[in-house]
């Protein structure tokens, strides 16, 4: 393989790992999704454009491959929240960021659609356009979905103004564990 | 004279619901928590499955 092209695979795995993470809530699961999207890029790599953003074509993947994975579970397991709250328990104390547990808890109770559209045009860098494309949709139906996100985010989170983040009890409870 | 343009205008067909302290907030939040997983940098298992592709040679295994 190019050596380009095997740098520039290498070079997007951080944000790809950042982009999975934020997806499923899951460190493990999204190596796996980040090695899968690798795997698939390089098996495929002819369909990709020299010149084209190769950032942007990883990205595509990785959302693609999750909402399919994502359908699969859940049709397994009905109760999202039982599982996303399981999810959750499992991976920041791996580096020890409880204090944005609370967030990713409310990230991860956002619609999928909602979700991937704040984290690329959010967190990503991506331009709406960019993600409306590793969307496949709109770029209208990104920007509502940015701002519903936003605003479902707030409630949940409780956020009116200055100081309203931080750990709270509740997600103490969760992250202590104690399983069902 | 007065212009009132000083603070932007809303014209746009759905206001946003936010202030713009709480997006902001939301979108530190958001960005320091996807920037820590960035400065994990590439994992070992990651600079390993790229390797072992080029010794295998591209694509077509078995």
């Amino acid at each position: 393989m190019d050596d380009t092209v095997r740098n520039s695979i290498l070079a997007a795995v951080p944000s790809l790992r950042a982009f999975a993470i934020s997806l499923c809530g899951n460190v493990d699961r999204a190596d796996d999704l980040v090695q899968e999207t690798m795997l698939r890029a390089i098996a495929n790599i002819d369909s990709f454009q020299p010149g084209t953003n190769m950032s942007a074509w990883l990205f595509t993947i990785l959302r693609n491959h999750f909402r399919s994975e994502y359908r699969k579970r859940r049709r397994e397991v009905e109760d999202s929240d039982g599982h996303y709250a399981d999810s959750l328990k499992s991976q920041p104390e791996q580096h020890g960021h409880i204090e944005f547990a609370e967030f990713r808890k409310a990230l991860g109770f956002l619609p999928a659609d909602q979700r991937e559209a704040l984290i690329l045009v959010g967190a990503s860098g991506f331009s709406y356009e960019e993600a409306a494309n590793i969307c496949g949709c709109a770029v209208g139906t990104i920007k509502s979905r940015v701002n519903r996100a936003r605003t479902r985010l707030a409630e949940m989170l409780n956020v009116n103004g200055a100081d309203d983040f931080g750990p709270d009890e509740q997600t103490r409870a969760v992250m202590a564990g104690g399983g069902e | 004279m007065e212009t009132p343009a000083a603070h932007g205008k809303k014209s746009e067909a759905k206001p946003a619901k936010l202030g713009r302290e709480v997006q902001a907030r939301l979108g530190q939040q958001l960005r320091a928590m996807y920037d820590d997983v960035l400065n994990q940098g590439v994992p070992d298992r990651f600079a390993d499955l790229i390797k072992r592709i080029d010794v295998n040679g591209n694509n077509d295994k078995q």
